[in-house]
């Protein structure tokens, strides 16, 4: 393990991935890999999850795809030192701040999303110009073997590598100096990686999970609620971190609820859910059963329906949960959606609070200032209002926790910020040090006036004051300098 | 993402260790309750607290540059620059500038979300714990401190009991000027330290050493709490032989001995030719006898060693390499000359530690390849210099190394532009603040997107089941050239 980290730290050090030329390069053969390879991909994330390969496709190879073309598209721009304000001080320097990789990065990836989650950290980590090693879920296991094949046979094969295995080779990898650790799973395991971590100083990144509280306003249209809820909810057989977790809501409305989430399942799934070819499984025995135990004493109000050879759990709503059962202690991860019915908006918000931050939260309403309230009296990862799911589409926002929900984000440029060290630069010359007179000791009372005067100012007005007090400043430079000399 | 293993959803806030014999328990909950009140999420009251806090600065002036004189041996011209002027630099900054950086920041949509409202909405984290270091204890309490105000956040400062002077002023005379229910200075050494470190925070920020650094993240980690550690290291100088070697002097003396070199920024050794060497020390020394005269103890502008401790610890490292200048120390005084040692090994103790005192080590390379390897085979220093009449040099410097911050044919005066942000990396540091960076630091960036209620049509195409024909239609829609409008 550490010999194959060393090997990667051994690359970076080549400042080989450092090039733009050679970054697009490999986003571009990674592009290649996606689109050539696609029929394979497809295929390990459907045996992994019962995926069809179209809600592969949708699910995660799309992402993927567009993550690199962005990427490919704004490059250049975001590997460029970015000039930053000056003050009169530095008015005549160079000041800005330059992006630079960090080195080598550790991407963990999990097994709900396995494609996506571990490609979409690794398409910024090759942008910034580090070297990545990555290790997908070991739970997923066809797309784990799929990438420890395919990404060497399209990437550099010292850069970019994939280290396989379960607990132990985890444990042994997290021992190893990493210069970021982009991690995706569940908080227990993410306080392990943090420690391990801090061993070593390595910042990191941890997008964790939570229960996702959804709450449903009386003042809103059910039928499309229900049907966008019912869609978040049992997308990959509710194997999604930003799933709606559970529903809060007025009591009066949960039959409602109950009755269109049943027919929107119909609509989607067919008669027969077990059937369609749209219905993913659970990941594992484990989580089946566990998924199973949070059924225990609760209102099935439908579904419920079970099958342990093939993992399969009935898209499932519980009504008039109590906050204190198991379903309500856990992040369900499973297709088990609990309405927690609540008096009103001011119940609800501090059943919110009282928890643990969660990464996302919906809330559906007509009422724009209750949306607006929503989003004042709590705090979360992400927001959608009148959506599930949809904030994570946009590449343009950090995606990310906040409190046990994670720390850090990424996406997009945020990906490419998070893998780099934007390093602040002031360059002088080393002419013009009559002006530094003033800073050098002795001190007399007439430097501290002109101390504070050139300290206290701030001069990112209009350029017209900055001519005069550019002009201004070099008088008193001159004036410095003479009364000095 | 599997179960919450340990059970509970529901958060227990701030109570977590010892019952009764804990004496910051009573502090953070009542802090934590304020914060959930909402009292601290109105701009008009974090504004009322920056100007508390400029208040704070402008009546007490006598009492912060006497602090400061009793723990550094500053003069107030020293104090100000350093310190107090920056702090209300800041503070200025952050009034001014609040309402701009409290405003959700508008997000670009794609193809399927031009219809939405996205935005980014700057939430403060909570209840958040300031750790401050006994250097430039004001600058290091209080540039935080502004930060964190500003984002909304309540506060527990922890100054540094090493410098004890300033210590007093931030404990007793501080918290008359702010809000007590959301701000509150917490007193102790390591072992109160560690205690304070088993609460839950929502995000620490602590200035101090690596070895310390990583007892916080650790800490942090078992709360999953974020952090910015404002680290240390060795920051090298690298002179290039075309330079003109009395103004080099003068930029790397003036820095170096600043606060007697107590600056976690300042150059920390010089790498040079053998030749650049022979031109360097005279014009040390004549920068020297200049700033401070031919008796520096007597010096009003040099700084002392903060305590016997560093004073012993640096007093030691004397014995590295050869004299070149310097070298004097008086112990009653925690006095250390300005000193330049030549003739030393990378195997020295000079050279394995971040020296933190008014010792400047001088190692020979025979160019800039040879400094860039040496530079590169260690740990990634908070600041860099390099200094050279050719802009070749100086850009290859950089391109060619990492670390927090670099500077060109100067000194950390870096540091006086609020637009450029301070941090390290690697070993140096995570994370990074100063003017707008510190009310990103101590915010969380909350991604807010509002999609219209109604339009139900335009979402059919993402519900299942999936025919072919529509999964046909997706895939083109979707498809590799229209991929950038994601």
């Amino acid at each position: 393990m550490e010999h194959e980290v060393q090997r990667v730290r051994q690359a970076f050090l080549s400042g080989r991935s450092r090039p733009l030329r050679f970054r697009l390069q490999q986003l571009e053969a990674l592009r290649r890999m996606v689109q050539e390879r696609e029929k394979d991909i497809l295929a390990a994330i459907g045996s992994d999850l019962c995926k069809s390969e179209f809600n592969a496709y949708s699910q995660e190879v799309i992402a993927v795809l567009g993550e690199i073309d962005f990427m490919l598209e704004n490059l250049p721009e975001w590997i460029t030192a970015k000039p930053v304000k000056k003050n009169l001080l530095t008015m005549l320097d160079e000041a800005y701040l330059q992006p630079q990789p960090l080195g080598v990065v550790l991407i963990i990836g999990a097994w709900n999303y396995p494609f996506v989650l571990t490609i979409q950290p690794l398409i910024g980590a090759i942008a910034a110009g580090n070297a990545v090693i990555i290790k997908p879920s070991e739970l997923s296991e066809n797309t784990a073997t799929i990438l420890a094949k395919l990404l060497p046979q399209y990437l550099d094969q010292d850069l970019y590598i994939v280290i396989n295995g379960g607990v132990e080779e985890t444990t042994e990898l997290l021992k190893q100096r990493f210069d970021h650790i982009l991690y995706t799973g569940n908080t227990t395991v993410g306080k392990i990686v943090m420690e391990a971590a801090a061993k070593h100083l390595t910042p990191v990144t941890l997008e964790l999970g939570g229960k996702s509280p959804c709450y449903i306003d009386k003042d809103c249209d059910l039928d499309i609620v229900c049907r966008r809820i019912t869609w978040g909810k049992y997308m990959n057989c509710g194997q999604t971190c930003i799933a709606p977790d559970y529903i809060l809501c007025e009591a009066s409305l949960q039959n409602q609820i109950v009755q269109k989430i049943k027919e929107t399942v119909k609509e989607f799934y067919g008669e027969n859910v077990k059937e369609s070819p749209d219905y993913e499984r659970i990941i594992n025995h484990r989580h089946f059963k566990r998924i199973l135990s949070l059924l225990e004493g609760q209102k099935i109000a439908f579904g419920g329906e079970t099958d342990e050879a093939t993992r399969y759990i009935a898209p499932t709503v519980l009504t008039d949960v109590d906050p204190k059962t198991k379903v309500m202690q856990e992040e369900i991860f499973g297709p088990v959606l609990p309405i927690v019915p609540v008096k009103n908006v001011d119940e609800a918000i501090n059943f919110i609070n009282e928890r643990e931050k969660p990464l996302a939260l919906y809330v559906f309403s007509h009422n724009h200032k209750l949306i607006k309230r929503m989003i004042d009296e709590t705090s979360s990862g992400g927001v959608t209002g009148n959506d599930v799911i949809m904030h994570f589409m946009l590449n343009s926002f950090p995606f990310g926790g906040v409190g046990s929900s994670g720390m850090g984000a990424y996406h997009g440029k945020h990906t490419f910020d998070t893998f780099s060290h934007q390093r602040p630069c002031l360059l002088k010359s080393l002419k013009r040090e009559g002006a530094n007179k003033l800073r050098y000791p002795p001190n007399s009372q007439s430097k501290v006036y002109w101390g504070k005067f050139f300290l206290l100012k701030r001069f990112n007005k209009e350029k017209l004051g900055l001519l005069l007090l550019t002009f201004l400043g070099i008088v008193a430079a001159v004036l410095v300098k003479a009364e000095y000399y | 993402m599997s179960k919450e293993e340990g059970g509970s959803a529901v958060k227990s806030p701030g109570a977590e260790p010892t019952l009764g014999t804990d004496p910051f328990e009573d502090t953070l909950r009542r802090l934590r309750e304020a914060f959930h009140s909402g009292c601290t999420r109105p701009a008009a009251f974090r504004a009322e607290q920056l100007q508390a806090l400029g208040r704070f600065l402008q009546e007490n002036k006598q009492l912060l540059h006497d602090a400061l004189a009793q723990d550094l041996h500053k003069s107030a011209f020293d104090s100000d620059i350093s310190e107090l002027i920056i702090c209300q630099n800041e503070i200025n900054l952050a009034l001014k500038n609040l309402q701009a950086w409290m405003k959700d920041t508008p997000a670009s949509t794609n193809l399927f979300t031009k219809l939405d409202s996205a935005f980014v909405r700057k939430e403060p984290f909570g209840l958040v714990l300031i750790i401050a270091p006994w250097n430039l204890p004001m600058n290091l309490s209080l540039v935080p401190l502004v930060g964190a105000l500003a984002a909304g956040n309540c506060v527990v400062l922890k100054p540094s009991e090493i410098s004890r002077g300033t210590e007093k002023v931030l404990a007793e005379v501080l918290p008359r000027y702010l809000d007590q229910s959301c701000f509150a200075v917490v007193l102790g050494g390591p072992e109160e330290t560690g205690q304070l470190l088993k609460h839950k925070f929502d995000y620490i920020f602590f200035t101090g050493s690596p070895r310390v650094g990583k007892i916080v993240m650790t800490a942090a980690a078992k709360h999953l709490t974020p952090v910015t550690l404002e680290l240390g290291g060795k920051n090298p100088c690298y002179v290039d032989d075309d330079c003109d070697a009395q103004i080099v002097a003068n930029r790397v003396a003036w820095f170096r001995y600043f606060n007697a070199g107590q600056t976690c920024v300042a150059p920390d050794y010089l790498l040079c030719s053998p030749e650049m060497q022979e031109r360097l020390l005279p014009a040390l020394q004549s920068a020297i006898t200049r700033f401070y005269g031919d008796d520096p103890q007597s010096s009003p502008n040099l700084g002392r060693i903060i305590n016997q401790k560093q004073f012993q610890r640096l007093r030691a490292l004397l014995g590295c390499g050869r004299v070149a200048i310097g070298g004097q120390s008086d112990e009653c005084d925690r006095y250390i000359a300005p000193t330049v040692l030549v003739d030393v090994q990378e195997t020295e103790p000079v050279m394995q530690e971040e020296i933190f005192g008014p010792i400047l080590p001088i190692v020979n390379v025979q160019g800039m390849d040879e400094a860039i390897e040496f530079i590169n085979r260690r740990e990634k220093p908070l600041a860099l210099y390099a200094f050279s009449n050719s802009s070749q040099v100086v850009n290859q410097m950089l391109e060619r190394t990492s670390s927090g911050s670099f500077g060109g044919n100067d000194g950390f005066i870096y540091m006086t532009l609020p637009s450029l942000p301070l941090g390290g990396v690697g070993h140096s540091g995570t994370g990074r603040y100063h003017g707008k960076f510190t009310f990103d630091t101590f915010s969380h960036h909350r991604a807010c997107l509002l999609c219209p209620a109604g339009l139900e049509e335009l979402n059919n195409i993402r519900y299942p089941p999936y025919s072919h024909s529509m999964q046909e239609l997706v895939r083109w829609a979707l498809g590799s050239h229209s991929c950038t409008l994601l």
